[in-house]
């Protein structure tokens, strides 16, 4: 997918990349504790609507957040099943929904840059920064931002300010 | 940290929680030589322990301490307020030293000259200088039963390990010889001469010992290890998994047949539950270890306060899970706080009103039911519900009318509201409005409940209900909108089933509210799938089937959980829900199930509280008034079963009075007594024909004798009735709106379904024309629950 730059090897950064509606995404390889199929959810009612359900991931407890919704994208098509990134934050594992992964890469350093002031919304909120990469632009995803939920009673509030 | 230190951090702070006890002991029979031997020795480890491992100032403030409680163990000084105030800010200074040691390896340098004079001044009492002349001549007589205790004081030092090793008498009694070296080594043993030391013990240890073994006999026993809580964590983590595991066996081993499965199944079924008990128990504390702190808290508050309290605690050893111990430790000390600055009247006020001087607090725990009960009794003024009223309502919490509407109950719960003092006023103690609302949300966050009771000018009585443990608990499995949940059992109060016949006369509505009269009174009903949003397409409406009731408990509030389905009980293991599910106030937590699927755990209070948030109301906007409908709500959709009697004459029955829909071939319909009946689920179920009670238009339709007759079971009281009908059309739920009135002859009136015209059948009439034994309608509903 990217050449790595071999001479700038040092100063490079490993990321986990998937895609979601039309962005391509990523989060540091470190964060992510594993990448898993499509399970059958547990629903949790009265939960905001991106918190799609509960996992058994080994006996642990895992929520699953649909990253769409939480990034204010279209909802996923019925038909298209999503897969499970499950990342490590500081609260313990989250799986984040996402519509394809992709490859892990190794990025430097040197091409990356802080999101543009044009860029609005959820996604503004939550990307760190985008790297060019050729072809494409990668926005990296700030896990510990996207783990914490707006409140739920005040979501409407925020989704409005947005 | 180097693991000698952390030891003795952990073993100090140990010993000073004992200290602080025997201290508060002592001052009530200032003559016990046992307690203070004990302070003396704990006092004299610390000093040892602060030595050897170079706390210097550490060192020098337990050493004053321990020469003034020489003289004390000497005789030639009793203790009174000033040396037990001394001596416990003494304790203070070496636990501040402790906690500086544990946070950045070293104690700070202060100066505590002040205390290590105070101590010292103290020392030497008001009657100094002759009572330092008797010890120049301390003569073997009072030296004698200072010095049972000295040998075993005296070995405390060089067994820096632990106190139990210290205390152990037996072995203190042996070695009598070689304790007497030490003991005149110990500076404290000075005024005793060698030789008295060491003959008496002898015999005075002998005599001694029974009593210190029976006494300390948990403390002495060598069999007890030092375990680090987070593996007791990690151990009873693993025993979740493998109980979650045994659970999917066991769903296994009831689909297979296989017996030498079946009985391995059970035998790890036996194991996991054994061990299961046993792993909790390693996590079992005494809530003795938490109320140890409390007689020090009593002690000096009443001293501030110039009030006169004994504490008296029944049931120490009751047994908790360590982090339900450390949950409760604050809301006790809060309760207990609270009991002596408010509850407890001062000597002259007590006095007054006829009571002794000295006030109560008492403190008990118990086991009853699989949970711990606490409580906390004063002997004091009570609680004045008036004034309580008059606070709220002067800081808005409840307005005028609510105020007068309240029972005692619920008055005397207002002191839980948040931001509620009744405080004339703020102390330092108490009287800041945020207290007992925090007491309430700590114990009910661990899934305990705070019961109050109040008599005024008699006292108070505060009771918790707390669960022994929190990682495994007994829950009842339920199913709504086709997902499965999990009631604790600790809010589970019983199980009803309304048969679908019975459910329209048994399910009243109070405006809109849904309530059932469980053994006369009103128990209001929250339908879970409705409350949880969960309701699925497709599904038959709650009312027209059977229903499953749930009756749990919040708050003392009993209520009735109106579910789809009820499965069974299971021991479940509580996983915390993850932070993004915090704001969701129905859910406890969450469990995997057998089968390997996550299922969530219901939070009644919760669910209790959102449910009074929603209640429903309906508009009264219908005006159905016929015999059916007067029993149900009004403003209710109602669900009809359309049938064709013959000739196209369109019928409806409210599917509440449908039992059951059945199809039998006409060759099996007997005759009993000239009348067609057929055998249905071994009873015989008389038929009856509806076109035979109806004015129909026309001739009634030759019968097909091959077509299958279709039948509409009614129940009552345990009777039945078939009413063959010619073909059932459909089910159907609308509002009624237009309507015609009745004719008689087995048929109530007409409505409008579907925009086609309907007659409604009036089934009782027409069972009553075909048997008139059978007399439904008439009999008390209640009976066929």
């Amino acid at each position: 997918m990217v050449e790595s730059n071999l001479s700038q090897m040092m100063a490079s950064k490993q990321f986990a990349t998937f895609t979601l509606n039309s962005l391509f995404l990523g989060v540091d390889v470190l964060k992510v504790q594993e990448v898993i199929r499509y399970q059958t959810m547990t629903r949790v009612p009265t939960a905001p609507a991106m918190v799609e359900g509960l996992i058994n991931l080994r006996g642990q407890i895992i929520t699953a957040i649909d990253l769409r919704l939480r990034l204010d994208l279209p909802p996923r098509p019925e038909d298209q099943l999503p897969m499970n990134v499950v990342i490590r934050t500081d609260d313990g594992a989250l799986s984040l929904l996402v519509d394809e992964i992709g490859d892990v890469v190794e990025i430097a350093d040197g091409s990356f840059e802080r999101i543009p002031e044009t860029v609005t919304g959820v996604v503004r909120d939550l990307v760190t920064g985008v790297y060019k990469l050729e072809g494409k632009l990668l926005l990296i995803l700030d896990t510990e931002k996207a783990a914490n939920l707006p409140m739920a009673s005040a979501l409407t509030l925020v989704s409005a300010k947005n | 940290m180097d693991d000698l230190i952390k030891e003795f951090l952990i073993e100090s702070h140990e010993n000073l929680d004992r200290l602080e006890r025997d201290l508060v002991e002592l001052e009530k029979d200032p003559h016990d030589k046992e307690t203070l031997s004990s302070i003396f020795r704990t006092i004299h480890t610390l000093k040892g322990s602060a030595g050897f491992l170079g706390y210097g100032q550490l060192e020098a403030v337990s050493h004053v301490g321990e020469n003034l409680l020489s003289r004390m163990r000497d005789g030639l000084l009793v203790i009174n307020p000033d040396i037990a105030g001394a001596l416990l800010a003494t304790v203070d200074v070496v636990r501040r030293m402790l906690g500086e040691i544990e946070s950045t390896g070293a104690p700070e340098e202060r100066d505590y000259s002040e205390l290590i004079h105070l101590l010292d001044r103290l020392k030497d009492g008001p009657g100094a200088q002759s009572e330092m002349a008797v010890v120049e001549a301390a003569p073997v007589a009072v030296a004698a039963p200072v010095a049972v205790a000295a040998p075993v004081a005296v070995a405390a030092p060089v067994a820096v390990a632990a106190p139990v090793a210290v205390a152990a008498p037996v072995a203190a009694a042996a070695p009598v010889a070689a304790a007497a070296p030490v003991a005149a080594a110990a500076p404290v043993a000075a005024a005793a001469p060698v030789a008295a030391a060491a003959l008496v013990p002898v015999a005075a240890a002998a005599a001694a010992a029974p009593e210190h073994v029976e006494q300390r006999s948990s403390a002495a026993s060598d069999s007890s290890i030092r375990v680090d809580v987070s593996l007791l964590d990690k151990l009873m983590n693993l025993v979740g998994e493998l109980v979650l595991a045994r659970n999917q066996v066991l769903q296994f081993t009831s689909q297979h047949a296989d017996s030498a499965f079946a009985a391995t199944a059970q035998r790890l079924n036996l194991i996991t539950t054994e061990l299961q008990g046993s792993a909790m128990k390693t996590r079992m504390q005494p809530i003795g270890n938490i109320w140890s702190k409390l007689p020090r808290v009593v002690r000096d508050l009443s001293a501030s306060c110039g009030k006169e309290i004994r504490l008296e605690m029944e049931g120490r050893e009751t047994e908790l899970d360590k982090t339900i111990i450390e949950a409760i430790k604050d809301p006790l000390t809060h309760i207990v706080r609270n009991s002596v600055d408010h509850g407890i009247e001062t000597p002259e006020v007590r006095l007054e009103r006829g009571k002794a001087a000295e006030g109560c607090l008492k403190m008990r725990a118990f086991h009853e039911g699989g949970q711990v009960n606490i409580e906390i009794i004063d002997d004091g003024g009570g609680i004045d519900l008036e004034r309580v009223k008059q606070k709220a309502l002067q800081r808005g919490i409840i307005s005028a009318e609510q105020a007068s509407r309240m029972s005692d109950h619920e008055g005397l719960h207002l002191i839980f509201m948040p931001g509620f003092s009744t405080a004339e006023k703020i102390t330092n103690v108490s009287g800041r409005g945020v207290g007992m609302d925090v007491v309430k949300t700590n114990i009910e966050k661990i899934g305990g409940t705070v019961d109050l009771q109040s008599q005024l000018g008699k006292g108070t009585t505060l009771k918790i209900k707390i669960p022994l443990t929190l990682a495994i608990i007994p829950a009842l499995i339920v199913t709504s909108g086709g997902e499965r949940f999990a009631i604790p059992q600790i809010s589970l109060l019983e199980l009803l089933r309304l048969e679908a016949v019975n459910v329209s006369q048994q399910i009243e509505f109070i405006h809109g509210a849904p309530v059932y009269r469980l053994r006369g009174k009103l128990l209001p009903l929250v339908y879970l799938n409705r409350e949880l949003k969960l309701n699925k397409e497709g599904a038959v409406p709650a009312e027209e089937r059977e229903v499953n009731i749930v009756v749990v408990q919040a708050d003392g509030h009993p209520f009735g959980l109106v579910v789809d389905d009820i499965n069974d009980t299971q021991e479940i293991v509580v996983k915390p829900l993850g932070k993004q599910l915090k704001g969701v106030g129905c859910f406890a937590g969450a469990t995997i199930m057998g089968d390997g699927r996550v299922a969530l755990i219901l939070d009644v209070l919760g669910l209790a509280q959102q449910s009074r948030v929603v209640a429903e109301i309906h508009d009264r906007n219908s005006h159905l008034d016929s015999a059916v409908d007067a029993r149900k709500p009004q403003d209710e959709k109602q669900t009809l079963l359309l049938f064709s009697a013959g000739q196209g004459t369109r019928m409806a029955i409210p599917l509440s009075m449908v039992a059951r829909l059945e199809e039998f071939p006409r060759s099996s319909v007997e005759y009993s007594g000239g009348r067609p009946v057929v055998r249905y689920r071994g009873q015989i179920l008389p038929l009856i024909k509806v076109a035979q009670y109806l004015p129909l238009v026309g001739e009634q339709a030759a019968e097909d004798q091959d077509a299958a007759m279709q039948v509409v079971v009614y129940s009552e009281n345990g009777k039945s009735v078939g009413l063959v009908v010619g073909k059932i059309d459909d089910i159907v739920s609308e509002v009624i709106t237009e309507k015609r009135h009745a004719y008689g002859n087995g048929i109530l009136g007409s409505i409008v379904v579907q925009d086609q015209v309907t007659d409604l059948l009036d089934v009782h009439s027409v069972i009553r024309a075909s048997d008139p034994s059978f007399n439904p309608g008439k009999g008390t509903p209640s009976a066929a629950a």
